[in-house]
């Protein structure tokens, strides 16, 4: 053990020598031959254990929930869609004459805790598919496990991650539709309604980039312009000063705030502006949870806001989206029933419903048993076009791309008017979509 | 208190080494995969412990150096089709440098000034990385999964998308800090620092040029905290920004703590209790910011010397 | 918008921020100064006051002014007792270590945390302002409430400002500051000091809380940004110095509105925090503080 060249040695009371090249040395072969042997030895015995394929084993299905973090108001809701969606699936005879079960588990809204929640849903609780996540930091944290563990991972975000392509093939979002048709469904309408010089004022991070980005450019190739891009700090809770840097030529002003601060932030805008206001056309992110009668929100009154779909009853009046209410529990007015001051966050949380639907659709259509179906399963969702308006799709017919794994669908537009929203424009699909730019068909499954 | 290089003492942690090898053969896949995650967070606690449990000095930002590790590696894989060594090494590299560039500033200062210090640091470049974030991608982040090319060894293939490449590069970088701390623990560099910690005036006056003796262990502890990101953009293919946030300087603390500050086996015991502490918990509540809470606040009152801290004072006296 | 009417909205927002930034960073203030300690849980305390506001508007419906008087009563209590139950119940037997309280307070800030998002739940809700018109200027309108709650805030400063420097408990607070062991020595009964002094720093919070509640809302995390920020007004202002509070939120609550408006506003508070930490490298007692033994 004896290196020459190495003079320093680590001083012993019992006189062993240890140096640290021949040391490192050792530890390096040793490390070498034993990864090698492992990588070649670990087995698939460890991995994913056979499912009985029993055929009224429930379908499990693990639901990655915001239960806490700041993502925790949106978490409850998506739970009682959740709930509600479930037990309606189960009294129709469940998926392929299985019945359905939730895992839930909290993910505190965090890309980390995300991640390992997938690998305890899919390794310890053996789910089949995990499902529901939210906010797009932690749909981006899970998805590279998702598809390590190649289990299909069903998300309900809105975000521009899966279409983007940034992600892998064992992501989906069938059903809601992304950021990016959003805004592109709603420039036609402001551009032509509202005015073409727009200030555009969005949280400074990702989930306002989308915005900022795709709408602006909508904008430009529409002949608008932009007068100014307002990015706000994540953590701030007072806005007046912003407001002097919208120019006076602003004729929209277009506003997607999330997070606690919203409520003060139309507060502060209305004390700002006054009568004396631009057009202002907002998202209802902002919002959700948010009652519109709040006393501070008046000064939205005669604004427009973006509905995924509507929350006060009267928007869609349709059959399906009045079962869909009453099985989640939802009031006229978008609130629950139990408790009027508890309003939903509905234009995400018809998502969770219509995701739900959509994994029986595709378990039954692919004729899915147990995980190593996966593959069948997903080939399946990549040929469906779209699905039909009807109780399993309360927001309307959508048309889904396969090689985005991506939905797109109508989106309301409704006005603020007696503290309470009206629907005044329904784009059509064709409105929000867009050249894709990824096609996940071609990794391997 | 003999803290040296002892036989026992090298037999426990070589030992302790190959158990954890040895685990990947028998746990079963949930499990596996959480050791793996836990031997890259304890790597993070191993380099936070080397600053607070033989420095004593406390930081609250260390997520910088976690996150410059991290951002260095995972932007140079993203961008610029970095292999995954070359961007390891440069995922260190950065946190080293940051963690010299901080070090030189923010070492005049000591005790609550210096905590304060890191914490405003550690926001400063939490910021920044939003700021940036046209670059950095902000708080979303990205994957890169899509970017990395398998680690090529000789003739072997090593894809981080299988499950036993990320335990034994886990492994790998947990054994190398954890052998480092004992390494440091035992070495007359260790015994400097200790004294440092346990009287700054007095080691000065012994002729230490203490304020380098604290930059070095500063730059070793933001380095291996460095090396930790690094690893895990690799391993678990994620960057974000949520992992600059102030939470994830608290968790570094609240590991050492648990497990016990200044002794080389605390940080894995700790990130590993309070990993199942958590995820057991979450199965009966979700309030699990209740247990990281209540453990900090039991720690600090009734286990101030942490779980193997206990131990070494009650009954094994040579544990280093 | 010009300069001149811009610069009058930025100052005016500054002076409504700094008012209530001085108040929000008091309290902590106080207890850093005198006790030498840090509280990390002050903003929670903050973030309690304002969840009590809630509570309290939502009891007494029909009117908006008593249900804010009711919280600037209950609340600084509640708080305060709580705050004595941690004093007791965990600041003295970690005998107020520096270190040791700040892990606690950590953990006590997520154990706050949970009560309020388990009891209380996500939601970020509003409260009514007790009184509510809008000042219109020729240029642009502001919050009549807003200068309610910098008047009022001042009205609290001036009261602390009479307290500690008027009356016993002042008197001992400022020997304790200045030498724990000679002021105990000369029979200022040091540990009923601290335990005041904590109580009423997280009074000051708490009643913060509730002034700012009509403006923001009350939300499980909104106590760590009044946190950060006070940290940095109880930096830059000198350790317990009651005049450095008020003129570093003066400084802090200007420059941020200033300075956001000319540089990105990310970029604006990135500046502050290193600014922070520039000033407790370089001047340790602060820019405004005294150099205290």
């Amino acid at each position: 053990m004896k290196d020459q060249s190495d003079k320093k040695r680590f001083p012993s009371s019992d006189g062993i020598d240890v140096s640290k090249r021949s040391t490192i040395k050792a530890a390096a072969a040793v490390t070498g031959g034993l990864i090698a042997a492992s990588t070649t030895k670990i087995p698939e015995f460890l991995y994913r254990s056979a499912y009985a394929a029993g055929s009224d084993k429930p379908i499990r299905v693990g639901f990655q929930v915001h239960r806490t973090g700041i993502g925790a108001l949106y978490g409850r809701w998506y739970e009682q869609t959740t709930t509600a969606v479930t037990k309606l699936i189960n009294e129709m005879g469940g998926i392929a004459g299985r019945p359905v079960e939730i895992i839930a588990e909290d993910d505190g809204t965090d890309p980390k805790r995300g991640a390992e929640v997938v690998e305890k849903l899919a390794a310890q609780h053996k789910v089949d598919f995990v499902y529901g996540t939210l906010f797009s930091h932690v749909v981006i944290g899970s998805a590279p496990r998702a598809g390590e563990l190649k289990i299909p991972y069903f998300v309900v975000s809105e975000g521009y991650h899966v279409a983007s392509g940034k992600l892998n093939r064992y992501v989906a979002q069938p059903g809601i539709t992304d950021v990016r048709a959003q805004v592109t469904a709603m420039s036609s309408w402001v551009m032509d309604n509202l005015g073409k010089r727009v200030t555009m004022i969005f949280p400074d991070y990702a989930f306002g980039y989308d915005h900022r980005d795709f709408f602006s450019a909508e904008v430009e190739k529409r002949g608008g312009s932009i007068a100014e891009l307002l990015a706000i700090p994540p953590t701030e809770s007072s806005y007046t000063k912003y407001f002097p840097r919208i120019p006076a030529d602003t004729e929209v002003l277009y506003h997607v705030m999330v997070g606690p601060g919203v409520l003060t932030f139309v507060k502060e805008m209305g004390e700002h502006f006054g009568s004396n206001r631009p057009e202002i056309f907002g998202f209802i992110d902002s919002l959700e949870g948010v009652d519109i009668a709040t006393p501070g929100l008046e000064f939205l009154e005669g604004t427009y806001l973006w509905e995924g779909m509507p929350r006060y009853a009267d928007g869609y009046p349709t059959e399906h989206a009045a079962a869909y209410r009453k099985a989640v529990g939802l009031d006229e007015n978008g609130a629950s029933v139990d408790d009027p001051k508890s309003v939903s966050a509905n234009s995400h949380m018809f998502g969770c419903w219509e995701t739900m639907f959509i994994i029986k659709e595709v378990v039954e259509k692919s004729g899915y048993k147990d995980p190593k179906d996966y593959p069948a399963l997903i080939e399946t969702l990549e040929g469906i076009p779209g699905f039909a308006e009807g109780l399993e799709h309360p927001q309307g017919e959508k048309k889904f791309v396969g090689q985005l794994h991506q939905s797109f669908g109508q989106q309301f537009i409704s006005k603020v008017s007696n503290g309470k929203l009206d629907v005044v424009h329904r784009t059509t699909i064709a409105d929000g979509m867009y050249e894709p730019e990824a096609d996940y068909t071609t990794q391997p499954l | 208190m003999n803290r040296r290089l002892t036989h026992k003492v090298l037999l426990l942690h070589l030992s302790i080494v190959a158990g954890l090898f040895l685990a990947q053969f028998f746990l079963p896949e949930y499990h596996h995969t959480n050791l793996a995650r836990i031997m890259v967070l304890a790597t993070f606690a191993a380099g936070y412990n080397v600053l607070f449990g033989y420095t004593g000095l406390m930081s609250l930002g260390h997520a910088m150096f976690f996150a410059a590790g991290m951002y260095a590696t995972g932007l140079s894989v993203y961008y610029l089709d970095f292999g995954a060594l070359s961007a390891f090494f440069l995922g260190i590299a950065a946190a080293a440098a940051v963690a010299v560039l901080f070090g030189l500033f923010a070492l005049r200062t000591s005790g609550v000034s210096f905590l304060i210090v890191t914490m405003m640091f550690g926001q400063a470049c939490y910021l920044t990385i939003l700021y940036f974030n046209t670059i950095t991608l902000g708080d979303q982040g990205f994957t890169l999964s899509n970017n990395l090319a398998p680690l090529e060894i000789g003739q072997q293939q090593f894809a981080f998308s299988n499950p036993s490449v990320k335990f034994n590069g886990a492994w790998i970088l947990f054994s190398i800090s954890f052998v480092l701390s004992m390494v440091i623990a035992a070495s007359p560099l260790g015994r400097v620092l200790v004294a440092i910690r346990e009287n700054d005036e007095r080691t000065k006056l012994l002729g230490y040029n203490t304020y380098l003796y604290k930059l070095m262990a500063l730059v070793v502890s933001g380095s291996i905290a460095g090396a930790a990101g690094a690893g895990y953009a690799l391993l678990f293919s994620y960057v974000g920004a949520s992992f600059a946030a102030i939470l994830y300087s608290i968790y570094p603390l609240l590991w050492t703590l648990l497990g016990g500050a200044g002794t080389t086996l605390g940080p894995l015991i700790g990130t590993g209790t309070m990993f199942y502490l958590i995820d057991i918990a979450s199965g009966y509540t979700t309030a699990y910011l209740f247990v990281v809470g209540g453990s900090l606040l039991i720690l600090v009152l009734w286990f101030p010397k942490g779980i193997v801290g206990s131990i070494r004072d009650r009954w094994i006296k040579w544990l280093p | 918008m010009d300069l001149g009417p811009f610069l009058f909205l930025a100052f005016l927002e500054g002076t409504v921020t700094a008012f209530v930034l001085a108040l929000t960073a008091l309290g902590l203030s106080l207890v850093f100064g005198v006790m030498r300690i840090v509280n990390v849980a002050h903003g929670e305390f903050f973030m309690l006051g304002a969840v009590l506001a809630w509570v309290c508007s939502s009891l007494i419906e029909s009117s908006a002014l008593a249900g804010f008087a009711l919280a600037l009563f209950v609340a600084p209590i509640v708080v305060g007792a709580i705050a004595l139950a941690t004093d007791w119940g965990i600041l003295k037997r970690v005998k107020y270590n520096p270190e040791s309280t700040i892990v606690a307070t950590i953990g006590l800030l997520y154990i706050i945390q949970q009560l309020v998002l388990s009891f209380y739940g996500p939601e970020a809700r509003p409260v009514a302002a007790p009184i509510y018109f809008r000042v219109s200027f020729p240029w642009f309108g502001y919050s009549g409430y807003k200068l309610v709650v910098a008047v009022l805030s001042a009205a609290v400063l001036l009261a602390s400002w009479y307290g500690i420097s008027r009356t016993r408990l002042g008197l001992y607070m400022r020997a304790t500051q200045q030498d724990m062991e000679m002021a105990q020595a000369f029979g200022v009964p040091v540990r009923r000091v601290y335990a005041t002094v904590f109580v009423l720093g997280a009074m000051l919070a708490a009643m913060a809380g509730v002034l700012i509640v009509p403006v923001q809302q009350a939300h499980y995390l909104m106590g760590l940004d009044p946190l950060l920020l006070s940290f940095i007004v109880v930096i830059i202002g000198g350790l317990g110095s009651l005049k450095g509070t008020v003129v570093a939120a003066f400084v802090i609550g200007i420059s941020d509105g200033m300075i956001s408006v000319f540089f990105s506003p990310t970029l604006a508070k990135i500046l502050a925090t290193l600014l922070v930490a520039a000033v407790l490298v370089i001047r340790p007692t602060g820019l405004f503080g005294e150099d205290t033994a």
